[in-house]
């Protein structure tokens, strides 16, 4: 049983090329230089104001950044769980109600298709948001099972809210009981007599939040939180996509489809990506029973895999943009930068790369050719690169609980 | 707890003989049949009382390897056999007879340019049957494989068609997946002849005259026994096949039990992957075996036996979409007297009905949409002449195939919409014998969907599973799972879903059995 829902929202207005979300009579004030794009389809900002004020809000205050536009299904029915744990790598069974999980899934061949996160919000009934648009890749997981899989897309707003004081800034715009909640917990709740739903969960390797709730609650949710702002207890920003990709970077989460190929828009054999390949090794569960991809990546055993996504900091202050990465300096070439940035609090070129793996180890030596401009003339340069394998940049307030009031 | 080397789901034809090869290799093995009686799809059954009829009603290449290795001759089955003309009827009598085997055939009825052309032409289809030869006892390579057993085969259809000389090779490839029609037209006049020649490429199948796909392939595949094509019915009738089948088992050790329903095929899975345990009977007794081998259809073993929770998501979509639904009904009649076909003396041949090619091709367009055809076109056999204990002394049976017969009808298949097209059958049926209503005891049409009800069979498809060449080779069923293993290891197939195909020939059970002792 499979039933889909469309949005009574989602109204195609012909002049209008990018849907705006329910947020956007707020967003469209706050965001001064207009630089827009999509984001599945919505209107998106790429930055508000300046890119620097941004990142700075979510790495020494508060951000807000609107998440209405990823992609939300409702799964539920009598085979839900079973469902989700031949869909995931990782064993769904072990998520209690009211907890999120970070998840990957793969192709028969054991290729990642997509990651996201399951929410399960209540007992046997989950919501799963992912990346990239899978209603398809979902319908077809569900053939044969009793199943519904209902694509929420636009039937839920949702906000994320992030930084050093976003406990106290949820506090103060009236949210109680966040202090109990742990990192990837879920709390349903009330704001001035709405439903709102806070999940412990972000994408900056700090304290944040995320919140979801109808859309016809949207403006509501933002004024209240905006309102701490007015009344000058706390600053607060929108960010853009330009200021996430900085801090998923320094926090060492991967974006398929920019940090690895992902399986479905793969066309050349050996362009896709396993979960081991990477660096996602640790969500894989083989002791339960199946999953789609687990054959597969069962054979890996057999025939190790050549090839990982790694973190890597990239000496000096040349942005590595698409460098390519050798074995010593004119060396033997080894891999590709996939994403970069220049991290502010760190003071580095960090980034994502595909690097050679041969035998079980990664190289030993990593240098980057950087080519780069001086006034309109290309210069060429070497930077010697380091692994790491622990995220960037991360805080003890991502996990205390109670949260840090500061 | 009993404990078996292998399990084998249903006990047709493919079944049977895998087993029994298996138990020659001295493994112990328990043959599980969920109806009450023996053979599958060729099971003889009593449809009216005193009479009784085979779904497959005659045999015309069933493998003489499996009837020289399972020593079937001594069980009582008689090969080779006599085969029985093919006759394409006509209503004032005047027939096209086919006789004889392979480069010997004989043929009556037709201009002397016809004759002349039919004896080139079989000929040349005797020499693409020998090119393809060896494909049919053999397991195809898997897709991607490159080792070197793999490309052996491939190297062996290119040796063979490089033996065949340039031009012939050039004909094959041309005409492979040719329309029977325009093979048909290229060759003859008479439009009765072209009908007949056409209908063993075309039934079981999804397809019609003009349908392009691999209608010249299914021929040969039919033709690539020792019966050159011809088709034949033992002298103790098909029942003989079956019962020697069952003795060549049980002689050779193998357990087997009727009325044994398997619910479901039990799997484990752990840190090393997914593990074939044994099978759990409709009745919830569970029974262990080191491997289980499915006779049943693949659509049958992997959505409901093994089930979706245990398979690959892109694996079970593919199964989803495997095209399972028959198009031919089966019509028998209990008759009070031998029937009279106009200009025959008697009706010991397989019979055809279709006047031209056209005639198949409506017959065709009308399932397409969901009906079927007021001038239905069938094949029909009267099994009780050769094999008497069919029918009480003096009285005879009718078997017919009737095409095309959708298994999904517009309307659906109600008790009206069966006895209207059982009728239609009958009034065709005598345009050519006009005094049989009299002589009809008792008549029994079985649509695709009442044969997927009687004998466990998916859309009640001839083959399972169509035979096309989307799903034929090494794509039979589908790939990851066409060469009898599938994706999880202890789980084998062996019926008629899997390459060669249906029919009564052996193949699938053969080749199942010989991966398995690899
Ligand atoms: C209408 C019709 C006419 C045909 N006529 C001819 C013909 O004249 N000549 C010819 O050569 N071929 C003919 N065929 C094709 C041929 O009959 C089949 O291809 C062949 O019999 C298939 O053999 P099999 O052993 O693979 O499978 P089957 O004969 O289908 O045997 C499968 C067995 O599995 C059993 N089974 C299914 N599910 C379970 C379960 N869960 N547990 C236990 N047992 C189970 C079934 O009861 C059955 O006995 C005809 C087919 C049809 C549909």
């Amino acid at each position: 049983m499979v039933s889909i829902i469309q949005s009574p929202l989602v109204q195609h207005d012909a002049k209008q090329v990018l849907l705006p979300s329910p947020f956007h009579p707020r967003i469209e004030q706050h965001c001064l230089v207009k630089n827009w794009m999509s984001w599945n389809g919505y209107q998106t900002a790429r930055v508000y104001d300046t890119l620097a004020s941004e990142y700075f809000a979510i790495r020494s205050s508060c951000s807000v950044m609107d998440l209405t536009p990823m992609e939300k299904y409702r799964i539920s029915g009598p085979d839900a769980l079973s469902f989700l744990n031949r869909l995931v790598v990782r064993d769904v069974s072990a998520l209690k109600p009211n907890r999120v999980t970070y998840v990957v899934w793969c192709n028969d061949e054991g290729k990642v298709l997509d990651d996201g996160t399951i929410f399960h919000l209540h007992q046997g009934e989950y919501r799963l948001c992912s990346q990239h648009h899978q209603l398809d890749w979902l319908l077809i997981s569900s053939l044969g099972m009793d199943v519904s899989i209902v694509e929420e897309t636009h039937e839920v707003a949702a906000l994320a809210v992030q930084g050093p004081t976003a406990y106290s800034v949820l506090s103060a715009a009236g949210f109680d009981g966040l202090d109990q909640l742990k990192p990837f917990g879920i709390l349903h709740t009330q704001l001035d007599g709405f439903e709102v739903m806070v999940s412990r969960t972000g994408y900056t390797g700090d304290l944040g939040y995320e919140l979801w709730t109808n859309p016809s609650n949207a403006l509501a949710l933002w004024d209240a939180l905006f309102g701490v702002k007015q009344r000058g207890l706390y600053d607060l920003r929108c960010i853009g996509l330009d200021a996430l990709e900085m801090v998923r970077i320094e926090a060492g989460f991967i974006m398929p489809g920019d940090d690895f190929n992902t399986a479905e828009t793969t066309v050349r054999a050996g362009h896709d990506r396993s979960p081991f390949e990477i660096g996602l090794g640790w969500v894989v569960n083989f002791d339960k029973p199946h999953f789609t991809g687990k054959q597969a990546l069962l054979r890996e055993k057999d025939r190790p895999i050549e090839r990982r996504l790694v973190k890597l900091a990239v000496e000096g202050n040349k942005p590595p943009v698409d460098s390519f990465l050798y074995d010593g300096k004119k060396g033997r070439r080894i891999g590709t930068i996939k994403t970069q940035i220049w991290s502010p609090i760190l003071k580095a070129n960090l980034a994502m790369a595909d690097v050679e793996y041969r035998n079980g180890k990664l190289p030993v030596q990593i240098w980057a050719e950087i080519y780069y401009q001086k006034e309109l003339e290309w210069q060429v340069t070497w930077a010697q690169c380091r692994i790491s394998d622990v995220p960037f940049w991360t805080h003890p307030r991502r996990s205390a609980t109670p949260p840090q009031n500061c | 707890m009993q404990h078996y080397d292998t399990i084998i789901i249903g006990a047709g034809h493919n079944g049977l003989i895998c087993a029994t090869y298996l138990a020659k290799k001295g493994q112990r093995v328990l043959l599980l049949e969920a109806s009450e009686t023996l053979g599958g799809l060729a099971a003889t059954r009593e449809f009216h009382p005193g009479f009784k009829a085979a779904v497959a009603h005659t045999v015309s290449h069933f493998s003489a390897k499996v009837a020289r290795d399972l020593n079937l001759t001594a069980h009582g089955f008689d090969s080779p056999m006599v085969p029985m003309p093919t006759v394409g009827l006509n209503a004032a009598g005047e027939h096209v007879v086919l006789t004889g085997i392979g480069v010997d055939a004989e043929i009556i009825g037709v201009s002397a340019e016809d004759a002349a052309s039919y004896r080139q032409y079989r000929q040349l289809l005797q020499r693409f049957v020998e090119l393809l030869e060896p494909f049919w006892l053999k397991t195809m390579p898997r897709v991607g494989d490159t080792r070197w057993s793999s490309l052996l085969t491939f190297a062996q259809l290119g040796l063979k068609m490089r033996l065949l000389g340039k031009q012939d090779m050039g004909e094959f490839m041309r005409l492979a997946m040719l329309p029977a029609r325009d093979l048909m037209d290229e060759n003859f006049d008479s439009e009765l002849l072209k009908a007949v020649l056409s209908w063993d490429g075309l039934i079981g199948s999804k397809m019609a005259p003009r349908s392009p796909n691999a209608s010249v392939l299914t021929l040969l595949y039919r033709m690539s026994g020792e019966l050159g094509g011809a088709h034949a019915i033992p002298s103790g009738g098909i029942e003989s096949l079956v019962q020697a089948l069952y003795s060549a088992a049980t002689a050779s050790g193998v357990e087997v039990k009727i009325g044994a329903r398997v619910g479901r095929i039990l799997i484990q899975g752990n840190s090393d992957g997914l593990k074939t345990t044994g099978v759990e009977l409709a009745d919830g007794e569970q029974i262990n075996a080191a491997r289980v081998v499915s006779s049943t259809d693949p659509q049958r073993t992997f959505l409901e036996l093994v089930g979706v929770e245990n398979l690959e998501i892109e694996f079970t979509n593919r199964i989803r979409r495997l095209r399972c639904d028959g198009y031919v009904a089966k019509l028998h009649l209990a008759l009070d007297g031998l029937p009279n076909f106009t200009g025959l003396a008697k009706p010991d041949g397989r019979m055809i009905i279709a006047v031209d090619m056209d005639a198949i091709e409506f017959a065709f367009d009308d399932a397409k949409y969901g009906g079927y055809s007021q001038q239905p076109v069938m094949e029909i056999v009267v099994p009780s002449l050769r094999h008497e204990s069919l029918a009480p002394e003096g009285k005879h049976v009718l078997s017919a195939h009737v095409m095309y017969v959708p298994y999904k009808l517009k309307g659906g298949w109600t008790e009206d919409a069966r006895a209207a097209l059982c009728q239609r059958v009958i009034d065709t049926v005598a345009v050519y014998a006009p005094q049989i209503k009299a002589q009809i005891l008792h008549s029994e049409l079985l649509t695709p969907q009442d044969l997927e009800q009687t004998h466990q069979v998916t859309g009640g498809h001839w083959h399972h599973g169509e035979l096309s060449v989307d799903q034929m080779l090494m794509m039979r069923p589908t790939y990851e799972a066409a060469q009898y293993s599938t994706p999880i290891p202890g789980l084998y197939l062996c019926g008629a879903g899997s390459h060669p195909g249906g029919g009564l020939m052996g193949g699938p059970g053969h080749n199942a059995a010989r991966k398995i002792l690899e």
